[in-house]
């Protein structure tokens, strides 16, 4: 079994097999991450450039310490030291990377569409690590991999709450997790719901205490702040207030659910302190799994590549 | 030296005829319009096989000039609208500087004189600078020779000054034309908001944005009397009202695009920047919605919204590129294969949506074929096939959405004032 593709450009592109394979393949990965010598020369030679238009901690030193455990050539080429500023175009900036002969470039931009445009042009592997509002493929593959330490995928009831029209997460979410067979439900004011989400495979809810009722799995979403000013949302407090996941709404979900949050959380706002240290959090766990499914992404990439 | 086009099928929407006749066309205008004229009688063109029109008349068009060469000039543009089967274009006044004063004008149409295939219709600006705060000088523009007013490109904004356009606008007998878009409601989108935006994660431009500027433009030329016409019109709800201000007779009129007509917003696919265009391609209902306008006489004209963008200015993130798809060099093409073959209309209603639909929004004396009349014709060949190549255009553009597309119909002869400027019978 192998990908049938040279990109991870988004889970949209992925079939059900693919998605398994990742996650299977993270598992032995995993186990690196426990040995005291966390390295392995499976990408010895290789050069990855991590390239990010958009600010990014989390995502980016995941994949850094993803390829450097598999002891990849890794060089950060970031917005703000980029020649972005120069106004020179995303094409003749990735013509420049091209050059240098990498292996992989992961992109983070603020354009949805930005890594397939590089992948019509380049010929080296292009891995999406977040692309405007559309997706973030391998959050959403983390997120299966934690999901499926606690329980099987298909059949499991996950809770998306929050900001779903602004965000790529859920978009990649949805749609992974309805390819394995899990029943996704969304939940969010109406201003924050995109037309049509149903398509890319769950249900809609408005209430919340309708969305957690009996969910294995809740997944509290980032609200950013300018969502108030553009007229999303009166206030932080009301949201929090309507849909902020808190131990009593907790209630209403399966015994053993658990809290996810794809990060940076605001406490008290989307989710509270109690909840997010709380027994039934995995948004640590999150994180952790989040290197090693990276290291299967690459690692299954390169050998699609030939390289 | 007299030029007799033998052998056609005359179709002219404006006295009803569609039989064979011959044409016989002395010092630019057609003097005798009759069966079987002798081919002694002038130098012979043979149209055998062929339809013979009046001169197609593309209403929106942006020929760059002055200010953005790069991306066409009048010379090309005009060019490419004679390959396309237009005898005259009017292009619209969001050029650099923009065609708010009659200098900008003239300027135009002295480059159009010098260099132009065709004939180029300007149209100014509603308001100076397109700037939406102050009546730009119609009245002078419209004695320099601008036939319409419009901000396109952005819409007239405040009501207040859309009612004062209508107003002023009435004296010189004109049509403002709106591109009608609710920029408060477009908020930034980049392509039609519905299910396909919500999978791309691009941000939506909702069709309602282009419908409540539209009822308030219908609502305000039957309050004032004035003449609104809308541009590029591309959503269903838009079409019932334009129907419905008619019914009542208000003094509205409209255009659509061949690529609202035949593509939606699927078409944008894996973030092609080349279906990027304002109003975006709009849902298969809307799509629908507009076929059925066309059908049912609402439409009055077919219009490309022709506007060049150089291909690095397109080779670029979705969000970043501009606006806008050429279209002179397909339109007829489309419009044979994809609406006529494709029994959506007929044919006389094709042409007439080119000709006579056109000329009576802008007031222009063409559009017909008749004796006296000044010799700009079109001539169809039904059968031709082609491929939709962008590098075999003479425009100094390629962004299509349409390219690869294989059509049967094409233009194949234009003659503007009995001149040929465009000979492609092969």
């Amino acid at each position: 079994m192998r990908l049938g593709t040279q990109h991870l450009l988004g889970i949209d592109e992925l079939q059900p097999e693919e998605i398994s394979l990742i996650l299977d393949t993270a598992e032995s990965f995993a186990e690196i991450g426990t040995r005291e010598i966390k390295k392995v020369p499976t990408l010895r030679g290789k050069t990855v450039v991590n390239f990010f238009v958009e600010p990014s901690t989390r995502t980016r030193s995941s994949f850094e310490l993803a390829e450097k455990r598999l002891s990849a050539d890794t060089v950060n080429f970031s917005a703000s030291a980029s020649s972005f500023v120069k106004g020179e175009s995303l094409l003749d900036t990735a013509r420049n990377l091209l050059a240098m002969s990498p292996h992989f470039i992961v992109i983070r931009h603020s354009q949805a569409g930005a890594p397939h445009f590089l992948a019509r042009h380049c010929d080296c592997s292009i891995v999406n690590a977040g692309d405007g509002q559309h997706e973030h493929p391998t959050q959403a593959l983390l997120d299966a991999f934690t999901i499926r330490r606690h329980r099987p995928i298909k059949g499991t009831r996950v809770a998306i709450v929050g900001d779903v029209l602004h965000s790529r997460v859920a978009r990649s979410n949805i749609l992974l997790l309805s390819k394995l067979g899990a029943d996704v439900v969304v939940c969010g004011p109406h201003s924050l719901i995109p037309i049509g989400v149903e398509q890319l495979g769950c249900r809609v809810e408005h209430k919340i205490e309708n969305a957690l009722e009996g969910a294995n799995v809740v997944m509290a979403l980032r609200i950013q702040l300018e969502r108030m000013t553009s007229g999303f949302l009166p206030s932080l407090r009301e949201y929090a207030n309507t849909y902020g996941v808190n131990s009593e709404r907790l209630r209403r979900a399966d015994d053993d659910a658990i809290v996810m949050h794809p990060g940076p959380m605001n406490r008290g706002v989307e989710i509270t302190g109690e909840v997010a240290d709380g027994s039934r959090s995995v948004i640590l766990e999150q994180v952790t799994n989040g290197v090693a499914v990276r290291m299967a992404v690459l690692y299954l990439l390169a050998g699609e590549a030939g390289a | 030296m007299k030029l007799l086009l033998k052998g056609g099928r005359v179709i002219d929407p404006a006295s009803g005829t569609d039989r064979p006749l011959d044409v016989l066309i002395d010092e630019g205008k057609i003097v005798r319009l009759e069966p079987k004229i002798p081919e002694s009688e002038g130098q012979t063109v043979d149209l055998s096989g062929l339809i013979v029109c009046p001169g197609f008349i593309d209403m929106h068009v942006h020929l760059r000039q002055p200010g953005q060469e790069w991306k066409e000039t009048i010379a090309t543009g005009t060019q490419a609208s004679a390959q396309g089967g237009f005898t005259a274009v009017a292009c619209m006044p969001n050029t650099l500087p923009v065609n708010d004063c009659r200098a900008v004008t003239e300027s135009i149409l002295m480059e159009s004189e010098a260099k132009g295939a065709v004939r180029v219709y300007p149209i100014g600006c509603v308001t100076k600078g397109q700037a939406g705060d102050q009546l730009a000088e119609m009245e002078d523009m419209s004695s320099a020779g601008a036939v319409a007013f419009s901000d396109d490109g952005m819409p007239v904004r405040s009501s207040l000054m859309m009612r004062r356009a209508l107003e002023y606008s009435r004296t010189l007998d004109v049509p403002v034309i709106d591109h009608c878009e609710d920029h408060e409601l477009v908020d930034g989108g980049v392509m039609n908001e519905g299910e396909v935006s919500t999978r791309l994660g691009l941000k939506g431009w909702p069709s309602v944005a282009e419908d409540v500027i539209v009822q308030r433009d219908i609502l305000l030329a039957e309050y004032t009397g004035g003449h609104v016409h809308i541009a590029h019109m591309s959503t269903a709800r838009s079409a019932e009202f334009v129907r419905e201000g008619k019914r009542r007779n208000v003094h509205v009129s409209c255009e659509v695009t061949p690529h609202h007509l035949l593509l939606t917003d699927l078409a944008v696919g894996d973030y092609d920047t080349n279906a990027k265009m304002n109003p975006p391609l709009r849902a298969e209902t809307d799509r629908v919605g507009l076929l059925e306008a066309l059908a049912d006489g609402t439409v009055d004209a077919i219009a490309t919204d022709h506007a060049p963008h150089h291909p690095d200015e397109k080779l670029v993130e979705f969000s970043c590129a501009p606006f806008g798809v050429v279209g002179v060099e397909t339109a007829v093409s489309l419009c044979l294969d994809r609406l006529v073959l494709a029994g959506v209309i007929d044919l006389p209603r094709m042409v007439e949506l080119f000709t006579t639909g056109p000329a009576k929004v802008l007031r222009l004396d063409k559009g017909k074929l008749a004796v006296g009349a000044v010799a700009d014709i079109t001539v169809l060949d039904l059968e031709r096939r082609v491929v939709v190549d962008c590098e075999k255009f003479a425009s100094r553009s390629r962004n299509s959405p349409f390219a690869g597309w294989e059509l049967k119909g094409q233009p194949v002869l234009t003659l503007v004032g009995g001149r040929i400027v465009h000979d492609g019978r092969g």
